[in-house]
C-alpha cells in the first residue's frame, strides 16, 4: 500500500502547533515566577465559592495579592503533612478543627490579641488554630411532615422507637463525629453508646454527607436528619422559601445543638508572618464576621458583628459549655460507631 | 482468502526481533512515571502500625471485597452490552442522527462523578422528580435507588464511553472484507455479526472493559452518594476521618493488588490471534449497512443511553441553573477556568498520547515479558483514588522536582500518569489492526526504525490515537484531585469551579460550570469522534443493503 503523504503532513503540522503551544506554556509559567519576594498563600478548606469575596475585601483593603489553593479539607491537610516545611503555605484555613488537629505540629502559636478576640471554647487550648465562624448542629424537619412543636426537646429522644424508619443522617460526617464526641464527654460512653443503638435500631437511611441529607428532608424522603446548620440557608436561597424543610435547635441543653467552628492557623514556617497575623485579624474584624453572618449564614463569633436575622443569636442556642479544644478522641467516636454498626 | 488463512497469519513474526533502544528508553521511562504512585505507597507504608492489619481484615473486609467485586462486574458486563451496539449503529448503520449520537454518545464520560450522581439521585431518588412525574398515577414513593441497583446505573452511564471509543477506532479500521466474505457465504447480518465483527472486536472490547473496571474500582463521588460500599470508599472515608497517610497508603496497596489481579484476569482473555489485514491492497473504508426500515429502531436504541446519561443530567443542570436564577442567585466567572480547562486538557490528550505511543508499539511489535511489564504497569494508576495519585506526586514534585512543583508541568504529568491507559489501550488495539508486513516492506525499503515508525506506524494509528486523546481529553476536562491539588496556585479550571459550587450546595453555580463544562467538551469531541473514516461528507452513498448481501 501507498504511504499516505498527506496525514504525514497532518501529523507534522499537529506536532509544531502543539510544540508552539507549550513554548507558550513555558513563557507563561516562567513570568509569573520573577517576583523577589515570596507570595502570601493560603490554603483554604473552605470553598471558594463561599470565601471569594471576602479575600478580594482584603486584596482590596491591605493592597496585598493573595493566592489561594482551594481544596477539601482534609486534602489539604494531607498536601501540607506531605510538603512539610517546603509548603508554599502561609495560612491554613479549614473548615472544622479536625483538619488544623492533624496538622498542628507545622503551626505556630497565635498571639493572644488574635485568641482573645474569641470565645476560649472557640480557640484550641494550645492556640495553634483560632475559630473564624460558627456552626451550630441542628435537625432539620421537613415542614409538610412536621413542626416544631411535633419535635422532643432532646436530640436524646430520637433514639424512641417512635421515631422508627423517619430519621437521616451522615455516619461518616465530620461534624457529627464532633457531636457524637461531645456527647461522649457530657454523657459518659454508656449513655452515648445506648443512645447510638436506639438510633441505629430507628434504621436510619444513610447519606454520603450533608447536602443530599438536607435535600433528601426536603423532598420528604426523611422526616427529620441531623445535619449543621447553613446547608438549609443554602437551599432556601437556590429554591426559594417553599422548601419544604427548617432547622430546629433542640431545646434542651445538649450536645443536639453543639457549635463548632471554622478556624484558621498560621505555618511555622511562614516568611510572611506579618501579613499573615494581618489576614487572620481581617477575619475576625467587623468586617470579616460580618461577612461570614450575612453571606455564609454563620454564626459570628465576637460581637463586632451583626447576626443574620435568619439566625438565633449565638447566646440563645442551648450549647453544652465543652471546649472544642477538648473533641479530640474522634477515633474513639469512630471505634464506637463501628462497635454498633452505623459505620463499616 | 479464508478465515482460518486470516486468523493463522501471524504478527508473531515479529517475535525475537530486537526492540530499538529509543523504544525500550522511552517505555522504561514512562513506565516508570506511572508506577511512582506505588513507589510511594511502598514508602508510606513503612513505619505503618500494627493496627493496619486489623482495618484490613475487619471482620466485614471479606464482605467489601465481594461488594467491589460484584459492582466491578456489574458495571463491565452492562458497559459493554451498552456500548458494542451503540458502536456498531453509529459506525456501520445508516441510523438517522448517526452524527449527532455519536457525539452525543460519548458526553456522559466527561461529567464528574458527583455530578452525575447527584443529578440521578434527585431525578430518581424516592421522592425524586419522577415521583413528581408519577404522582398523578398513585405513585408516592419510589423503591430506593440506593445500594448496588443505583451504585452500578451511575456507573455505567459514566463508563461505557471507555469501551465505546475503543470500539469505534477498531470498527473504522477493521478490514471490510471479511464482513463482506461472510454475507457472501450466506452469512446473515446477526450472524455475520458474532462470527466475525465480535471476534476482531475482542481487543478493543477488553481494553475498553479493563478501563471500566478500574475506573469502577477508583471511584469514590459516585458510590458514596449513591450509599454502596465498596473499598475506595472504605479508605477514603477513613482517609477523610483520620487523616492518617500511613493507614491510607496501606489500604491503597490492597487496591493495587485487586487492580494487579483485574490486569492478570484481562491477560488471560487476550488472545495471541491476529487481528489485521493479511492481504494487500489499498485500504477501504467499511461501507455501512443499510438498515433499511430497522434504522429508526436503531437511532431509538443509540438514544436511550444518551437521553439516560446525558439529556436528563443535563436537562436537571438545567433546571437548577433556571431555578436559582430566579432566586437572584449569582454566576462564577466562567471565561478563564473555561479557556484553561481547554488548553490544559488539549495538552494532557497531546502529551499523553505522545507517552503511550512507545509502550503501545513495544508492547504489540516486540512482545517479551519486559514489554508487557512496561504496559501493564500503566494501568494501576488507573485504579487507585485521584486522591492518591495526587498525592504521591506531591510527594514525586516536592522531593524530586522541586522546581516544577504547582506548575503546569507537574499538573500536566499527573495527567498523563493517571490517564495513560485509556491511550495505551486504544493505541494498542489500534496496532492490533496494522499489518506488520507494511511496517517490514517500508524498512526493507530503505526506511530507518525511527523513520517507519513516524512515516508510517504513526499515521496508520490514527484512528486509535484520536479515540485516546479523546478519552484523555474528556478525563483531564473532569478531573479533579489532581487538578484542585497540584494545579499552579490560583489556576482554575471547569472541574475546580463545579466542585467549588457543588461541595457548598451552590445549585446554580454549579450547574452553570457543568453545562458548560459539557459545552466546552463537546466541539473537541466532536472532532476527535467524527474525524475518522467514513465520516466524511458523500459517503452516504456507499450503502450496503442487507437484503442483497445476504441474498
Amino acid at each position: 500500500m501507498g504511504i499516505d503523504v498527506a496525514k504525514i503532513w497532518r501529523v507534522v503540522i499537529s506536532v509544531v502547533l502543539f510544540s508552539m503551544l507549550l513554548t507558550l506554556a513555558v513563557a507563561c509559567s516562567s513570568g509569573e515566577e520573577s517576583s523577589d519576594s515570596k507570595p502570601f498563600v493560603v490554603y483554604s478548606g473552605r470553598s471558594e465559592s463561599l470565601i471569594a469575596p471576602l479575600i478580594a475585601d482584603f486584596e482590596e483593603v491591605t493592597g496585598q495579592k493573595v493566592q489561594v489553593n482551594y481544596g477539601s479539607t482534609s486534602t489539604l491537610a494531607a498536601t501540607l503533612l506531605e510538603e512539610g516545611d517546603n509548603t508554599p503555605a502561609d495560612v491554613y484555613f479549614a473548615q472544622d478543627p479536625g483538619g488544623l488537629g492533624a496538622v498542628d505540629s507545622m503551626l505556630t502559636e497565635l498571639p493572644a490579641d488574635i485568641l482573645a478576640s474569641v470565645p476560649d471554647w472557640a480557640h484550641d487550648p494550645e492556640n495553634k488554630w483560632v475559630g473564624t465562624s460558627g456552626r451550630a448542629r441542628v435537625v432539620v424537619y421537613n415542614t409538610d411532615m412536621l413542626t416544631e412543636a411535633d419535635l422532643p426537646d432532646s436530640i436524646e429522644d430520637f433514639a424512641n422507637p417512635e421515631w422508627k424508619g423517619r430519621i437521616g443522617w451522615a455516619p461518616t460526617n465530620g461534624s457529627l463525629h464532633a457531636m457524637i464526641t461531645a456527647m461522649r464527654q457530657e454523657w459518659g460512653e454508656d449513655r452515648t453508646r445506648s443512645w447510638l443503638e436506639g438510633i441505629v435500631a430507628n434504621e436510619p437511611k444513610i447519606y454520603a454527607k450533608n447536602t443530599p441529607t438536607v435535600a433528601a428532608a426536603g423532598a420528604g424522603e426523611i422526616e427529620v436528619g441531623f445535619v449543621n446548620h447553613y446547608y438549609l440557608h443554602r437551599f432556601i436561597a437556590e429554591v426559594g422559601e417553599s422548601f419544604a424543610a427548617r432547622n430546629y435547635y433542640t431545646r434542651a441543653v445538649d450536645p443536639g445543638s453543639l457549635v463548632l467552628v471554622a478556624g484558621v492557623g498560621l505555618i511555622e514556617e511562614s516568611d510572611n508572618k506579618d501579613l499573615a497575623k494581618q489576614f487572620i485579624k481581617f477575619l475576625l474584624s467587623a468586617s470579616g464576621q460580618q461577612y461570614f453572618a450575612s453571606q455564609t449564614y454563620e454564626f459570628p463569633l465576637n460581637d463586632n458583628a451583626k447576626p443574620n436575622n435568619l439566625l438565633p443569636a449565638l447566646a440563645d442556642i442551648t450549647k453544652p459549655s465543652i471546649d472544642l479544644g477538648d473533641l479530640i478522641d474522634l477515633a474513639g467516636t469512630q471505634n464506637l460507631l463501628r462497635e454498633v454498626g452505623a459505620l463499616p | 482468502m479464508t478465515f482460518s488463512g486470516v486468523i493463522s497469519t501471524g504478527w508473531r513474526s515479529t517475535d525475537g526481533k530486537r526492540p530499538p533502544t529509543f523504544l525500550v528508553a522511552s517505555s522504561a521511562i514512562v513506565a516508570l512515571a506511572a508506577l511512582i504512585p506505588v513507589g510511594y505507597l511502598l514508602i508510606r507504608s513503612i513505619g505503618a502500625g500494627s493496627d493496619w492489619f486489623d482495618i484490613v481484615f475487619r471482620a466485614n473486609t471479606a464482605a467489601v471485597f465481594g461488594r467491589t467485586f460484584m459492582l466491578i462486574l456489574l458495571v463491565t458486563i452492562i458497559s459493554i452490552m451498552v456500548a458494542v451496539p451503540v458502536a456498531w449503529l453509529t459506525v456501520k448503520s445508516n441510523i438517522p442522527l448517526r452524527r449527532v449520537l455519536s457525539v452525543a454518545s460519548v458526553l456522559p464520560l466527561v461529567m464528574p462523578s458527583f455530578v452525575m450522581a447527584t443529578t440521578v439521585i434527585e431525578m430518581y431518588s424516592p421522592k425524586g422528580v419522577l415521583q413528581g412525574w408519577l404522582s398523578g398515577l398513585g405513585v408516592n414513593r419510589l423503591p430506593d435507588i440506593y445500594g448496588l441497583g443505583g451504585a452500578t446505573f451511575v456507573l455505567v452511564l459514566m463508563t461505557y464511553p471507555y469501551v465505546l471509543l475503543t470500539v469505534r477506532g477498531a470498527l473504522r479500521r477493521m478490514d471490510p472484507a471479511l464482513e463482506e466474505a461472510a454475507r457472501a457465504m450466506g452469512y446473515g447480518p446477526m450472524h455475520t455479526f458474532r462470527a466475525v465483527t465480535l471476534p476482531m472486536l475482542r481487543p478493543a472490547i477488553t481494553g475498553g472493559s479493563l478501563l471500566v473496571a478500574l475506573y469502577t474500582l477508583s471511584d469514590f463521588g459516585g458510590v458514596t452518594l449513591l450509599r454502596y460500599q465498596t473499598f475506595t470508599s472504605t479508605i477514603m472515608i477513613q482517609y477523610q476521618s483520620s487523616i492518617d497517610r500511613t493507614l491510607a497508603a496501606v489500604l491503597s496497596l490492597v487496591l493495587v493488588v485487586i487492580a494487579v489481579l483485574l490486569l492478570l484476569g484481562e491477560g488471560f482473555t487476550r488472545g495471541s490471534g491476529a487481528y489485521h489485514r493479511s492481504t494487500v491492497g489499498a485500504v477501504r473504508t467499511g461501507r455501512r449497512f443499510d438498515l433499511g426500515n430497522w434504522r429508526w429502531a436503531g437511532a431509538a436504541a443509540v438514544s436511550v443511553p444518551v437521553l439516560i446519561g446525558l439529556i436528563i443530567p443535563v436537562g436537571v443542570l438545567v433546571h437548577w441553573l433556571v431555578r436559582g436564577l430566579l432566586n437572584d442567585q449569582q454566576l462564577l466567572p466562567l471565561l478563564i477556568p473555561a479557556r484553561n480547562s481547554l488548553y490544559v486538557s488539549l495538552l494532557a490528550a497531546f502529551v499523553t498520547v505522545m507517552a503511550a505511543l512507545p509502550v503501545a508499539i513495544l508492547a504489540v511489535r516486540f512482545r517479551s515479558r519486559m514489554s508487557r511489564f512496561f504496559e501493564r504497569s500503566v494501568y494501576i494508576g488507573f485504579g487507585l483514588p485521584g486522591v492518591v495519585v495526587a498525592l504521591s506526586l506531591v510527594f514525586f514534585g516536592i522531593n524530586v522536582a522541586r522546581p516544577l512543583y504547582q506548575s503546569i508541568w507537574l499538573l500536566l504529568f499527573a495527567y498523563a500518569v493517571l490517564f495513560l491507559p485509556a491511550s495505551v489501550g486504544a493505541l494498542r488495539s489500534s496496532l492490533l489492526q496494522v499489518n506488520p508486513r507494511v511496517e517490514e516492506a517500508a524498512q526493507g525499503l530503505g526506511r530507518s526504525q525511527w523513520g517507519v515508525i513516524f512515516s508510517v506506524t504513526v499515521p496508520l494509528v490514527m484512528p486509535g490515537a484520536l479515540a485516546g486523546g479523546a478519552m484523555v481529553f474528556l478525563l483531564t476536562m473532569k478531573e479533579l484531585p489532581a487538578t484542585l491539588i497540584l494545579s499552579p496556585i490560583g489556576y482554575r479550571t471547569l472541574s475546580s469551579s463545579i466542585w467549588s459550587a457543588a461541595s457548598e450546595a451552590f445549585f446554580a453555580k454549579t450547574a452553570g460550570a457543568a453545562l458548560l463544562l459539557v459545552l466546552v467538551a463537546g466541539v473537541p469531541t466532536a472532532y476527535l469522534t467524527l474525524r475518522g473514516h467514513g465520516d466524511k461528507v458523500g459517503d452516504s452513498d456507499r450503502l450496503m443493503k442487507i437484503d442483497e448481501v445476504a441474498r
